[in-house]
């Protein structure tokens, strides 16, 4: 009997957690633009990231960090889809990030599953972030209204 | 790069065993999947039983795959639910089956997971070993 109890708890925690994550699957996080200032302290920050986290410059007009790791079911398709994109936009810079080789950028950013996307602007600042199966549409929208915000850099 | 249908299908069979093993509290059942998720682990998927049931007799009445992935992370997967599906057989063979069912249910919840929302657990659960591992 304890058996059977286990089992009808166990299919009903599946079948929660399966609606949770494919709610939350590819839904995009945006955030407000942060204003840092001219603090030099912002490379420790959870909401900037830098060309010295990524060990290269970040992109001029948008930078696309994707997290992966080596067994990663989406990661394969996700770095498609944002090669794709950076390739459609110039200025636009696709950055792969292995979460199991760089524990520190890992840990800052709290990513707990793979792939994370963020959508940086050209300061660094993060103005989205996805986890799970991406999608064209989400992703392309994310990405174009930082482009469409940098197109008004005055203001800033 | 495989068939992404196989390991579904693969789950789907695993989801069914393993809730025979907690309706029927069956500690040889479980060890039996153990050792079927070790040849998939260990072997590789290319020897994996409900893989060659998949290809033999699945796969020929379906076509051709239209969506292939990379062997890697159903295989790292594998190999957690072996080490889950192990420490279950463990537990019902030392007689503590309440430690049995609960990690055959974790084994369960995962297949399920697999199977029918196509989310590997045992994919993300690399990175929070890595988490663990590195967090002294």
């Amino acid at each position: 009997m304890t058996g059977v109890i286990v089992l009808i708890v166990a299919l009903l925690v599946a079948v929660a957690a399966g609606l949770v994550l494919k709610a939350r699957s590819g839904k995009v996080q945006s955030f407000d633009r942060t204003d840092h200032g001219d603090s030099p302290g912002i490379s420790t920050s959870v909401n900037v990231i830098t060309g010295d986290d990524l060990g290269e410059p970040l992109g001029e007009r948008a930078t696309l960090v994707q997290f992966s790791t080596e067994f990663c079911a989406f990661c394969p398709q996700t770095r498609v889809l944002l090669t794709g994109l950076s390739a459609e936009h110039p200025g636009v810079k696709f950055v792969e990030v292995d979460a199991a080789e760089n524990m520190d950028l890992t840990r800052r950013f709290k990513v707990f599953s793979t792939p994370t996307v963020l959508v940086v602007r050209p300061g660094g600042d993060i103005a989205a972030r996805s986890s799970g199966k991406q999608q064209k549409a989400e992703m392309s929208q994310a990405l174009q209204s930082v482009l469409d915000d940098a197109g008004h850099g005055a203001r800033w | 790069m495989i068939d992404s249908r196989g390991p579904r299908f693969g789950a789907a069979i695993t989801t069914v065993v393993l809730a025979i093993v907690l309706a029927t509290q069956s500690g040889w059942l479980l060890f039996a999947q153990t050792l079927v998720f070790a040849v998939g682990a260990i072997a590789g998927l290319r020897y994996a039983p409900y893989g060659l049931i998949y290809r033999n007799l699945v796969q020929p009445r379906l076509g051709p795959p239209a969506k292939t992935e990379a062997e890697a992370p159903p295989r790292f997967s594998q190999g957690v639910g072996m080490v889950f599906a192990g420490v279950g057989s463990l537990g019902f063979a030392l007689g503590v089956p309440l430690v049995g069912l609960i990690f055959a249910a974790f084994a369960l919840i995962a297949a399920f997971l697999n199977a029918v929302f196509d989310y590997c657990l045992g994919c993300q659960m690399y990175l929070i070993i890595q988490r663990f591992r590195t967090a002294a």
